[in-house]
């Protein structure tokens, strides 16, 4: 696969690996514990965007049957081409299990601030060093 | 009435849950989920019985047939598990003291009862289940549990290895739900069997090739795998002993076998073993956490980082056989699950004994504690002795196997490395004991009130470190259906 090929088809996964990388560093980079919660929130976001890119079909419209159009429509048209819509049912459970954990998440994070004083990790751990 | 057992083993639990949360009675609760685990580990044993020797029992969610609908399944691997999870969660919930440092408020006890009952669920399910989407969802309804768990701890570092674990358990969960994905646009199917029969002849695309790594990376950092074991030694010093022992028995072992089946069901030992020579990785990688984390063991000072640290190393043998690919070598590393889950819960459970009596696992702490404890005491020692692997301990009949898979597989050296090992388990096994029995206790240290601990919490304690004597005597039981599972699993079954 050439290079431009490899871009112009598959923009859309591009975006979403970028998107990725981006919640990945900031999961690793920042010190902030909330701000962590929050790269979590989009590299998971990506990892969604990625099921809901793969089951787009080309021209393809949401899975509802539409009134007479699968036995070829009334005005002579082709049948209507659906997207997939397992994977988008499979991400509303993956929303789901996102927000519990940023939920959980976030709520950890209040618990080590009524802890620590302070949500920043790298004060958290200075702390815990001087005081064991 | 028969047929439903299978899904009742995961309903039962999940159920069960917010019936606690209503009922909220301390006592109601905890004699509520100890009769709920119980059942399920009646469920889990019969289930056994009906499966060894080949068959295999199959439930069909809602009556949809298995590649459409979500199908349960259960082999002998699956069944092991079972029992494996519900008979560790039977003993730690029958474990039971009154008062104590370490305590969930009693006002709040029912929730505790309420997330255990959920982990409990979580982990069944993803032992049952036959579709790859529902595993990330049982995957990822026991890492939240044990997040909430582990965070229980009562100091502050709890809360912040809690946070830690999160962190790295989701980052592992999210790169399983990319790795499913993958194979599904390869397939085209969620079901485990069907994506092993179709994905055959996209075995070599480079995103097929991506979904095995995002699923071995996801679940390695589950299961601790060595560079990726960060959160574990801090997640199971912090927590409550016994969500320790519960954790460090049963969590680590259904990832585990996840990682099994990812390999020899859904991409073959063929190709997984014999193309990419994946064992190139993975057995050096085991190799540096028997022994790297076995010394950082040595030099702990806190008994439960001490046990946390051998966990990892114990993961190491575990991997070590997964890698050597061959019947005797995974039955070995399989019949460790159950070995290392037997001794390390029962150690667990000792440090709770410990803690509740001392006060502090700190080995200062514990100098001279054996002639005051000598139950407590005895049973770590021979817990220890199992962890060296000492014959007559179950730790022994683990290594023999995974010693003779990898002879076969011709790694001499990776023989010798599992022996020396040993050495250093003696050496961190060593230190405890000696501070129990040969040290005296510091002057400001001398308690001359402090007693056994109550009945409640030793008798699960016994049986589990009794478990780890007997099955180191008898492995007709536990080697024989490890290597029915090993067997299956080198055939590509589940």
């Amino acid at each position: 696969m050439s290079l431009p090929e490899a871009f112009s088809g598959l923009w859309a996964y591009w975006l979403i690996i970028a998107l990725m990388m981006v919640g990945l560093y900031i999961v690793i980079a920042r010190d902030n514990l909330v701000k962590k919660v929050m790269g979590l929130n989009i590299f998971q976001a990506a990892a969604i965007l990625f099921y809901v890119t793969m089951a787009k079909v080309a021209g393809g419209t949401a899975p509802i049957v539409q009134e007479g159009a699968e036995h070829g429509g009334g005005h002579g048209t082709a049948e209507v081409v659906y997207s997939n819509p397992l994977p988008h049912v499979l991400m509303l459970t993956a929303i789901v299990v996102g927000v519990a954990t940023t939920a959980l998440a976030l709520a950890l994070a209040v618990r080590i601030h009524g802890e620590y004083g302070t949500v920043e990790e790298d004060e958290a751990v200075a702390w815990d060093m001087e005081h064991g | 009435m028969r047929d439903q057992i299978v899904v009742l083993a995961v309903v039962l639990p999940l159920l069960a849950a917010p019936a606690c949360v209503l009922l909220r009675h301390p006592r109601v609760t905890r004699l509520f989920s100890l009769g709920v685990v119980a059942a399920c580990f009646a469920i889990a044993v019969a289930l056994l019985v009906e499966v060894r020797g080949g068959n295999v029992i199959s439930y069909q969610l809602g009556g949809w047939p298995p590649p459409l609908g979500i199908e349960y399944r259960v082999s002998v691997i699956n069944a092991y598990l079972l029992v494996l999870v519900t008979a560790m969660a039977l003993v730690v919930l029958s474990f039971h003291s009154s008062g104590g440092p370490h305590r969930v408020p009693e006002r709040r006890r029912h929730l505790y009862y309420a997330v255990f009952l959920l982990c409990i669920s979580g982990l069944l399910g993803i032992t049952i289940t036959g579709d790859a989407f529902n595993i990330f969802v049982f995957l990822e309804i026991s890492s939240l549990s044990s997040y909430i768990l582990v965070s229980l701890g009562g100091h502050r570092r709890a809360v912040m290895s809690a946070f830690y674990y999160l962190v790295m358990g989701t980052i592992g969960g999210v790169f399983f739900m990319l790795g499913v994905g993958l194979l599904y646009q390869a397939t085209g199917t969620l079901n485990l069997r069907d994506i092993a029969a179709r994905l055959e002849p996209s075995l070599d695309d480079r995103s097929t090739l991506l979904a095995l790594a995002l699923l071995v990376v996801g679940i390695s950092i589950k299961l601790a795998v060595f560079p990726l074991h960060h959160w574990l030694p801090n997640a199971y010093s912090f927590a409550p002993p016994k969500v320790s022992a519960f954790l460090a028995a049963t969590a680590t072992k259904v990832s585990f076998y996840l990682l099994a089946m990812i390999l020899f069901t859904i991409f073959g030992a063929p190709f997984v073993f014999g193309e990419l020579q994946l064992h190139m990785v993975l057995m050096p990688l085991s190799i540096l956490a028997m022994f790297l984390a076995s010394g950082a063991a040595i030099f702990q000072t806190d008994l439960r980082r001490l046990l946390a640290y051998s966990s990892v190393a114990q993961i190491g043998y575990m991997t070590l056989g997964l890698s050597t690919a061959n019947a005797v070598g995974l039955a070995g590393g399989l019949v460790h699950l159950f070995n290392h889950a037997v001794m390390k819960g029962g150690l667990f459970l000792v440090v709770a004994c410990l803690l509740y009596r001392v006060g502090s696992v700190h080995l200062d702490a514990l100098a001279g504690v054996g002639r005051r404890m000598p139950l407590s005491s005895a049973a770590l020692v021979v817990g220890g002795l199992s962890l060296i692997g000492v014959p007559g301990t179950v730790g022994f009949v683990s290594k023999w196997y995974l010693v003779s898979g990898v002879l076969e597989r011709g790694w001499t050296a990776a023989a010798v490395l599992i022996l020396l090992s040993s050495l250093l388990a003696l050496v961190y096994v060593g230190r405890v004991v000696e501070a129990l029995y040969f040290r005296r206790p510091a002057a400001d240290h001398v308690r001359p009130d402090l007693r056994e601990a109550p009945l409640g919490m030793l008798a699960p304690t016994w049986i589990l470190i009794a478990a780890a004597v007997v099955f180191g005597l008898t492995t007709d039981w536990t080697y024989g259906v490890a290597a029915e599972a090993a067997e299956l699993l080198l055939q590509g079954g589940i």
